[in-house]
């Protein structure tokens, strides 16, 4: 039975239920980012003190589904469209049990829909954390538990077409580096799913009255095990399309695959100690606790991040440069596709994740240091370069490439597509950088009122304070028109977009007029065939592959050195305790 | 069309890695080290670290040694708050609950004291402003903090972790006297 067709465009062969697999969950990930988006706005505007726009009740539910949407269901959602396309397609394999990957989307859609429903409603406005003892409605846990249930299935799904593609040799040697870092997104997804198991079920039956009481401090540790994780989750799964982006506009290859291996596998091992990094300030763990895993044992999983940091552009220049962009240390870099939304949504996340993420990331974990950033309004600004520039924007990337590869249409307004990277980063940068800046001043994050209006005592936070917040709610409303932009642009796409070529699936389901069915006319795609050797004389001669990228890569370990100081000497002027 | 496709060469792991690689891994690795050993270092020498030292408690328990302790060293009162005078060097008690920070504490500047924290509800967090310390604050747990005020004034104890839809009036005060 012939289910793969062939993309002309790119050559890659989808398979029939994988590709409907990926149409649905992609279109699902950008609805909640739809919903996530429009929260934002009321969140901006009401952090935004001249502006404080919606009443407190409000704010914290606009808060709460925020965050759940934006950073939950969009983020996993689109994984699992990546996840099937690491798998099935790049691996030119037929999709395991595509029933069981349904019924996993359809368990994602009812958890997504029941906890939007039960956080809507305004009575379980707990923010994401849901931090016991304060307990929101009993569906609000069983949404998040439904959802977790269909994404492991999705894993397994992925895990399984993995299996098939071997047995059926549907590839020569290894399997490629874009998949192997999306099989350690999928493991490192398995235990983040089972943490959350292991918090949230117990949680639900709480609420429903079946366990009397949850210990709070115990929550936070299990809870952060799922919470944190599933940021690395996305840390795998980003970096894995940015190999991918790099592969498909370049030509690139990675400088070693042992090297970028190498740097996964660290993640598998050390990323999840994170999760302490939540813990730190926090009564009753011990030092030495605090400083194995805050450091992810020694910073082993910072190093992996600092290898990809100079591997990813770094295969970059190696492949323009065999191109002839050989000009001074940037010609590669300065010749670049600037205006392709694919190429310009990677980079601006490649760079503001190492630079503003990572850096802000490793200095806030650091178990002293974090005594003057916990729960401070720096703490969403680092979160913001790691999640919405460094996973968001790279997902935004690669949906440019998958409407015309996957969805075979068109892009709708491209040149609105083609300023959207810059709009979404540089309004994200803005808030990112005043919200550190107002962190560091001691704002508090989660909370509605910087004016204290109602408080028996009074405090004041100095003007500089409210005029960050009011920056950087300029660079979230600019965020919003940037995420907007997105939105337009993509369902402009599946609906108004150029027909590619004859294509049917998801359309249909949504009222659109149904076209000529798609062509499905390959039996077995060709296996896919190692990449050519490469002469030996460019392994390793002497002369450095990539300077120029060396030299950004030093650049930011200058940044990272400098701010690590200056933190350090920050955390000095404040009270001494112990 | 490489970082999709299984790598050239079949036994990948033995081909030599770059130089440029080589010399940014050794580098990066010295940093995650330097980074790693600040940390215990900072606990031999430094002079702000986070206290270890915490209790099971219960809600009820802790406030009972709150209003011991209020009992005992109460001065004076603010907007119906008590503020509480205790000696350099004792043990000082601080609650959050929905929403308000009990009692007001007054120290003296240069003295240390042993802080405990708990709350009688809900998480809580205490944020000291503008010196800009920040602690969670769990039910059911008591912390002891070491802490040493070493500048005179009025300083504020915000909550920054959410706790309903009080939680932007919660605020305390701690007064360090010279």
């Amino acid at each position: 039975m012939a289910q793969f067709r062939v993309c002309p465009d790119s050559g890659f062969y989808f398979d029939k239920s994988a590709e409907q697999l990926m149409k649905v969950n992609a279109v699902a990930g950008v609805v909640c980012l739809l919903i996530g988006g429009i929260m934002a706005l009321g969140v901006v505007l009401t952090r935004w003190q001249t502006v404080h726009l919606l009443p407190a009740d409000m704010f914290y539910t606009a808060l709460t589904s925020h965050g759940i949407n934006a950073l939950i269901f969009w983020i996993i959602f689109f994984e699992m469209a990546v996840l099937y396309f690491a798998s099935s397609t790049l691996l030119r394999a037929r999709l395991a049990a595509p029933r069981w990957a349904w019924a996993g989307f359809a368990l994602m859609i009812v958890g997504a829909v029941m906890n939007n429903v039960a956080v809507l409603s305004g009575k379980s406005s707990v923010m994401m954390t849901s931090y016991v003892p304060m307990q929101a409605e009993p569906h609000f846990y069983l949404g998040l538990i439904l959802f977790a249930v269909g994404a492991l299935i999705g894993c397994f799904v992925f895990l399984g077409t993995l299996v098939i593609a071997r047995a059926e040799k549907t590839y020569e040697g290894s399997v490629p580096l874009v998949t192997f870092g999306a099989t350690v997104a999928c493991i490192i997804a398995v235990f983040t799913i089972a943490s959350g198991a292991i918090i949230l079920v117990p949680t639900f039956l709480w609420s429903i009255g079946y366990i009397s009481h949850i210990d709070a401090e115990m929550y936070r540790v299990i809870w952060w095990a799922m919470g944190h994780s599933s940021q690395q989750i996305n840390v795998a799964a980003h970096i894995s399309i940015w190999y991918l982006i790099i592969g498909i506009l370049f030509g690139a290859r990675p400088m070693s695959e042992k090297v970028s291996r190498s740097a996964f596998l660290l993640y598998i091992f050390f990323l999840q100690l994170a999760s302490a990094h939540h813990i730190l300030v926090d009564p009753g763990m011990s030092a030495e606790w605090k400083i194995f895993n805050t450091s992810y044992a020694m910073y082993l999983a910072v190093l992996a991040s600092l290898i990809h940091g100079l591997t990813v552009p770094g295969s970059m220049e190696v492949a323009q440069r065999k191109k002839g962009l050989t000009k001074g240390l940037f010609e590669w870099l300065r010749k670049a596709p600037w205006d392709n939304p694919v190429f310009s949504g990677f980079f601006i996340s490649l760079v503001v994740f190492g630079f503003l993420g990572g850096i802000t990331g490793v200095v806030m974990g650091t178990e002293q240091i974090n005594l003057i950033i916990h729960n401070t309004i720096y703490v969403p600004a680092h979160f913001h370069a790691t999640v919405v520039i460094g996973t968001t924007s790279t997902f935004m990337a690669l949906t440019y490439l998958l409407i015309p590869v996957l969805f075979r249409r068109g892009l709708f307004l491209p040149k609105l597509a083609m300023w959207q990277p810059y709009i979404f980063g540089g309004g994200m940068v803005l808030l990112i950088l005043f919200m550190l800046g107002a962190g560091t001043l001691g704002v508090s994050r989660r909370h509605w009122d910087m004016g204290f209006t109602g408080a028996l005592l009074s405090f004041e936070y100095p003007g500089t304070a409210f005029m960050m917040m009011a920056i950087g709610g300029i660079g979230g409303v600019l965020g919003v028109i940037g995420g907007a932009s997105f939105i337009i642009v993509t369902v402009g796409s599946l609906l108004f977009g150029k027909k590619l070529e004859p294509s049917a699936g998801i359309l249909e389901s949504f009222g659109v007029k149904a076209l000529a069915p798609e062509v499905y006319n390959v039996e077995r795609p060709e296996t896919l065939a190692r990449a050519e050797k490469l002469p030996v004389e460019e392994h390793g001669s002497s002369g450095f592959e990539a300077p120029g990228t060396f030299i950004l890569a030093m650049l930011l370990l200058v940044c990272f050195v400098i701010y690590y100081f200056i933190n350090w000497d920050y955390l000095s002027s404040v009270w001494p305790m112990g | 069309m490489t970082s999709f496709q299984p790598p050239a060469d079949r036994i990948w792991w033995k081909v030599p890695v770059g130089k440029d690689e080589l010399l940014w891994i050794g580098i990066a690795l010295v940093w995650c080290l330097i980074m790693f050993f600040m940390m215990p270092y900072w606990h031999v020498y430094g002079k702000q670290n986070i206290s270890s030292e915490a209790y099971q408690t219960t809600p009820a328990k802790f406030q009972a040694s709150v209003d011991a302790f209020v009992e005992k060293y109460k001065t004076g009162e603010e907007k119906g708050i008590p503020i509480v005078s205790p000696p350099a060097g004792s043990d000082i008690y601080l609650a959050g609950r929905l929403w308000q920070w009990y009692p007001i504490l007054e120290l003296e500047k240069g003295k240390s004291y042993r802080l405990h924290l708990s709350s009688l509800d809900w998480n809580h967090g205490f944020s000291l402003q503008p010196v800009n310390i920040n602690l969670q604050v769990v039910p059911g747990y008591e912390m002891v903090i070491n802490i040493t005020p070493d500048k005179s004034g009025d300083f504020a104890v915000v909550c920054n972790e959410y706790c309903g839809i009080g939680h932007h009036t919660m605020l305390g005060k701690i007064i360090v006297k010279e």
